[in-house]
């Protein structure tokens, strides 16, 4: 045997021995290091002739390419092991719950209020608004209610001290003095929603003293009651999620609407339940607004908030919407969106 | 209002069932609220006759009895001593519900004797108290119909609501009216027959015009009033009104059946002349009621020489109140003003039936033909004779025509309507009819004060037909536009990014407490509430935190450990749209976080509300600048203030210990307020960005520690290092801050310096360091940490 031989043996012997790449290193080293074995005997070959430096030369370099690739794969595989061996003993629980990220709720008064908006808004209405604080001629007696008829009172309205100019100042009882006000500076045709907080005084279990309203007006030369039942028809099977949902309108009072209607529902196949007031703007109405009614005319209407995310969302007592319990807020509160 | 089926059926001549009445009812606007059959428990139980009554073999108290059902006889034991052979009895049979234990009867038996029924109590049947044995009906009353539908208890009570247009449905006979419009019946008129009177009435009356527009009475003498006769009684207990007197319980029939309110004085207790006037302020008045009121000017009075002894339209007085000694009575019927009623009635604060109706108008043609009628009435039960009537004033009622084009119909009501059909419907209404080529020229009834025009009669026309015949349109023609203009929008965007931040919305009362609200910059007067439904409620709220605050200390008391809450909603520094600003305002209190694997909890701080609005001012694509020190509710030394140019558009900060203290709430408290419509609008999101240059040269980055005076802000260092170089391209983060004593506070920054157009050398980088050294300590006094 050859000293090449003997090297390649021994090196290749040693190379199975080896368990860690400090000791690969260390067997490099000797074997192809500076004063490594085969090193130094490539050194041997300036000694040789040209001859035996050709011949030997290339076995000599063969050597070394067995060598290279035989310490490339053992060093793979001993990586390979050292890495399993690492991974082993590093694991985390996957279980543990993640890091808190602290998320809030949205009121469901504002849910409902962005789903009726946006409901109103695909049939071309856009929202139009107005003060909480209302000045009588546009909370009453422009929507034609007589001076002490028994339908001002039934409203069981607060009074603010009167403004500067003598008029009576009152919290608005509905959302329709936006009616009047978006009369009075706008050429129909109109289609507006009016969402916002309204207020009277009484509270029990099925009064608020404030509490949400969405109020719809249409003025043109042609809308109908037909158009009405229509539009209502619509909203509220889109909102309640049922589009074979059962509406029943029947005659109503409004002094601002004639002719006027009550709006039911027919809630789970047991029973009628009235979610809205509705009608023709009334004439008056629209004189007072300065809108000729014998050339336009439009249907307005008015639905409580609270009342259709209750039904909706099963929500019974009326009073938690304002007592900011976080337990009740949690549970029918809505997630964040992300809105453009 | 309450009525019966067999009250409405002496208006009404129909063969419509209940629920078609029902119906109909509610179709016409006349709302079914509830209809109660108080002989509906009480149905299965018949009447049968004892034919054999023989003692119980085994018990000496029963006995056992051969019963006549109508169809069978069978065998009942019984144990109440009145059970005897030839009784008519009510009985029960197995499977009936027995009202008072709410039980089924089971066949049984009874000491070995089998039992097939039950001979019933009126304790047991709920008809009385408890009483000695059974039942002992009528020996007329026919065997095998049911008892309840004998004693007449089978009468449906219905209760619609009537709306305040609709006085003329106060009245049972108003209700036919409507439904016999709908052609389901028939109505059937009002007996009115003038009563043939015997002498002059014996009493003056002035009536003053202002005070009463149509008066009219009467005396009626040598009666006698007492308990009035059972079908009247039956009457009034089924609608729930107690019967009192004949006297009384004609007029409450009269209100009901006719929507006639009247009034009966017993005539020898008015002293002298009757007046119909105004009343003065401080004149006082004892009413029927039994409680004194003190009048104000204005009110409508009858008077006699003592001074007022009725309300008019409202309540009669109590010292010319009728009762069982009365003889002779002055009988009343008027019409009062709406008006004029409703104020009385409100101002005193008298509810009462007769005010209801005359505030909703009272037909002013029934004013004499119910005083024929009631008088008759009085002649039928109380015998006496009656005297001539007293006239004074005119109906206030004139035929007003309405022009009336049935295409209206169509083109307002959506429903093409013949106009035969419309015409026999108004008819029905009792509306007069001018026809014209084209048109019509409409007349309304006097009892229907709501109907002056041509929408009036759609309706009338309309709900008669009933609006489910109107076919519904499908809402055309949508214009595409978004329904919510950009600042309308906001509002819902702010809400979910502050829910993004980990607060809650919630939705408090726009009022508050006028006391509390002083610490919070007070409420003006103007916003003080004249009628508040309680003092802690009585001003518009000028800040959105005590509400919140509030809350928090209600959750605190619910043991919540993290409190995040905040409010969209307006708050108020004035009576005018102007003075009403919609806030973004919240709080956070307590814990910022909870103890958990990974992070530790801490308290709640500042920085925390200052990170929830600045991301409200994200939208805005604007930096605000942030002032130190807020409003005087926040904690002086730890609060900011928001502003773009000299306006500002919020405020942050720790709530000042003195507000936490007055609210008994536990701190830390941190807050914020964002006035919405104060922040500017983003700019378009098409208008293009400026240019980004990517340079490829290596950042630098160098941490420095300054020491500074405690009142150096950050922002005054920041500002410093800014400037020691303006045109350099860097970025800053602030490591480390911590007080060191002696008035000093240590700051460290680590400054990211991005070259443009080169690697910068270390000697370059040792120059921008000293400059930014000498800057900082040129401009706020700080000096490099040794």
């Amino acid at each position: 045997m050859n000293q090449m031989e003997q090297l390649k043996l021994t090196f290749l012997k040693n190379l199975e021995g080896v368990t860690t790449l400090q000791g690969l290193e260390d067997l490099r080293v000797r074997a192809l290091g500076k004063k490594g074995d085969l090193t130094l005997l490539m050194k041997d070959l300036g000694q040789k002739t040209p001859e035996e430096r050709r011949t030997l030369g290339a076995e000599l370099n063969a050597l070394k390419d067995v060598l290279t690739t035989a310490l490339e794969e053992r060093k793979a595989i001993l990586e390979e092991d050292s890495l399993k061996e690492r991974l082993a003993s590093e694991t985390l629980d996957a279980t543990l719950p993640p890091r808190p990220r602290a998320t809030g709720n949205i009121h469901p008064l504002s849910h409902v209020m962005d789903q009726a908006i946006h409901i109103f808004g695909q049939m071309g209405f856009v929202v139009a608004e107005g003060p909480d604080i209302e000045e009588d001629f546009y909370n009453f007696t422009a929507l034609n209610f007589p001076p002490d008829h028994p339908a001002r009172q039934e409203q069981d309205t607060f009074y603010l001290p009167s403004s500067t100019t003598g008029q009576p100042l009152v919290l608005r009882t509905h959302t329709s003095p936006v009616q009047i006000r978006t009369m009075l500076k706008t050429q129909p045709p109109i289609r507006i929603i009016a969402p916002g907080r309204t207020y009277r005084s009484d509270y029990d279990a099925t009064h608020t003293p404030m509490f949400h309203q969405i109020e719809g007006l249409v003025i043109d030369k042609h809308t109908h009651m037909g158009h009405l039942k229509g539009c209502l028809e619509e909203f509220c099977r889109l909102f309640f999620e049922d589009p074979s949902l059962k509406l029943r309108f029947r005659p109503g009072y409004f002094p601002f609407t004639e002719p006027s209607a009550e709006v039911d529902i027919w809630w789970k196949g047991s029973s009628w339940l009235e979610i809205l007031g509705c009608g023709m703007v009334h004439p008056n109405v629209l004189r007072n607004c300065d809108i000729d009614p014998q050339e336009y005319q439009g249907f307005a209407f008015g639905m409580g908030l609270e009342r259709i995310a209750m039904l909706k969302y099963g929500i019974e007592d009326l009073r938690l919407f304002f007592e900011s319990d976080l337990r009740w807020l949690n549970h029918y509160g809505f997630s964040p969106e992300v809105r453009e | 209002m309450r009525f019966t089926l067999s009250w409405l059926k002496e208006h009404l001549d129909t063969k419509a069932s209940l629920e078609e009445i029902s119906e109909k009812l509610t179709s016409l606007g006349l709302v079914v609220d509830k209809i109660k059959n108080p002989g509906e428990a009480l149905g299965p139980f018949t009447i049968c006759e004892i034919v054999e009554a023989e003692k119980h073999p085994n018990a000496d108290r029963l006995q056992v009895c051969k019963v006549q059902t109508g169809s069978d006889v069978i065998q009942v034991v019984c144990g109440a001593k009145n059970a005897r052979k030839g009784l008519k009895a009510v009985l029960a049979r197995p499977g009936h519900i027995i009202p008072s234990t709410q039980q089924a009867l089971k066949v049984g038996k009874v000491r070995d004797v089998e039992s097939f029924g039950m001979l019933c109590s009126s304790e047991e049947l709920l008809l009385g108290e408890a009483s000695e044995g059974i039942i002992e009906v009528d020996p007329k009353a026919p065997i095998g119909k049911s008892y309840a539908e004998w004693l007449g208890l089978d009468d449906p009570l219905i209760e619609i609501e009537v709306t305040p247009n609709r006085g003329d449905c106060l009245s049972v006979h108003g209700i036919a009216r409507d439904l016999a419009a709908t052609g389901i019946g028939t109505l059937k008129p009002l007996k009115a027959a003038k009563v043939s009177s015997a002498f002059p009435c014996p009493l003056t009356l002035k009536v003053a015009p202002e005070a009463c527009p149509y008066f009219t009475g009467r005396v009626i003498r040598g009666l006698k009033n007492g308990p009035s006769p059972e079908w009247l009684q039956k009457k009034l207990r089924a609608i729930g009104l107690r019967p009192i007197s004949a006297l009384v319980d004609i007029t409450n029939f009269f209100t009901y059946d006719w929507g006639r309110p009247l009034h009966v004085f017993d005539a020898d207790k008015i002293k002298g002349n009757l007046s119909v006037r105004l009343s003065k302020e401080g004149e006082s008045f004892k009413a029927l009621d039994e409680k004194t009121y003190t009048l104000s000017d204005e009110m409508t009075v009858i008077a006699d020489n003592t001074g007022v002894i009725s309300l008019a339209g409202v309540m009669g007085g109590e010292s010319t109140g009728c009762d069982e000694a009365t003889q002779t009575v002055f009988l009343e019927s008027a019409f009062f003003d709406p008006i004029h009623t409703s104020i009385t009635g409100r101002t005193l604060n008298i509810i009462s039936d007769s005010r209801h109706r005359f505030e909703r108008g009272v037909d002013p043609l029934s004013t004499l033909p119910g005083l024929e009628a009631a008088t008759q009435m009085i002649l039928d039960i109380c015998g006496g004779e009656a005297s001539k009537v007293l006239v004074e004033g005119q109906p206030p009622y004139e035929e007003v025509e309405i022009p009336f084009f049935t295409v209206r119909l169509e083109t307002l009501g959506g429903l093409a309507v013949d106009s035969m059909e419309a015409e026999k419907i108004l008819r029905s209404l009792g509306f007069k009819l001018i026809e014209d080529e084209t048109s019509y020229g409409i007349i309304p009834p006097s009892w229907r004060f709501d109907v002056t025009q041509e929408a009036d009669l759609v309706e009338e026309i309309l709900r008669v037909i009933g609006y489910d015949k109107i076919p519904s349109v499908p809402y055309g023609e949508r214009p595409e536009q978004k329904p919510l203009a950009p600042t309308q929008e906001r509002r819902f965007v702010i809400r979910d990014r502050l829910a993004g931040q980990g607060l809650t919305e919630v939705i408090t009362w726009s009022f508050m407490s006028e006391e509390e609200a002083k610490l919070f910059g007070g409420i003006d007067k103007h916003l003080i509430l004249m009628n508040p439904l309680s003092q802690d409620l009585n001003g518009m709220r000028p800040s959105l935190l005590p509400n919140l605050l509030k809350a928090a200390l209600q959750n605190q008391n619910r043991a919540a450990e993290i409190i995040a809450l905040f409010e969209v909603g307006p708050q108020y520094t004035n009576p005018t749209p102007e003075g009403q600003s919609l806030m973004a305002s919240g709080l956070r209190c307590g814990l910022f976080n909870q103890d958990t694997w990974c992070e530790k909890k801490r308290p709640v701080d500042i920085y925390d509300v200052k990170a929830d609005a600045l991301s409200l001012f994200e939208l805005t694509g604007l930096s605000p600048q942030i002032e130190t020190s807020g409003p005087s509710w926040y904690h002086p030394g730890r609060s900011g203030t928001f502003k773009f140019g000299p306006q500002a558009v919020g405020y942050f900060g720790e709530l000042h210990p003195r507000v936490l203290k007055a609210f008994d709430v536990k701190g830390p408290i941190v807050a914020f307020e964002i006035f919405i419509d104060r922040l500017p609008l983003p700019k378009k999101k098409t208008t293009a960005k400026p240019k980004l240059e990517l340079s490829p040269y290596q950042v630098v980055d160098r941490d420095f520690a300054f020491v500074v005076a405690q009142d150096i802000t950050a922002n005054n260092l920041i500002k410093a290092v800014v400037k020691a170089e303006p045109s350099l391209k860097m970025s800053l983060s602030i490591f480390d801050v911590f007080a060191m004593g002696n008035g000093k506070k240590s700051i460290a920054l680590r400054i990211r310096v991005y070259p443009k157009d080169r690697t910068l050398k270390e000697d370059e980088i040792q120059m921008i360091s000293e400059k930014i050294i000498s800057s900082v300590e040129k401009n706020v006094g700080g000096a490099l940490r040794q």
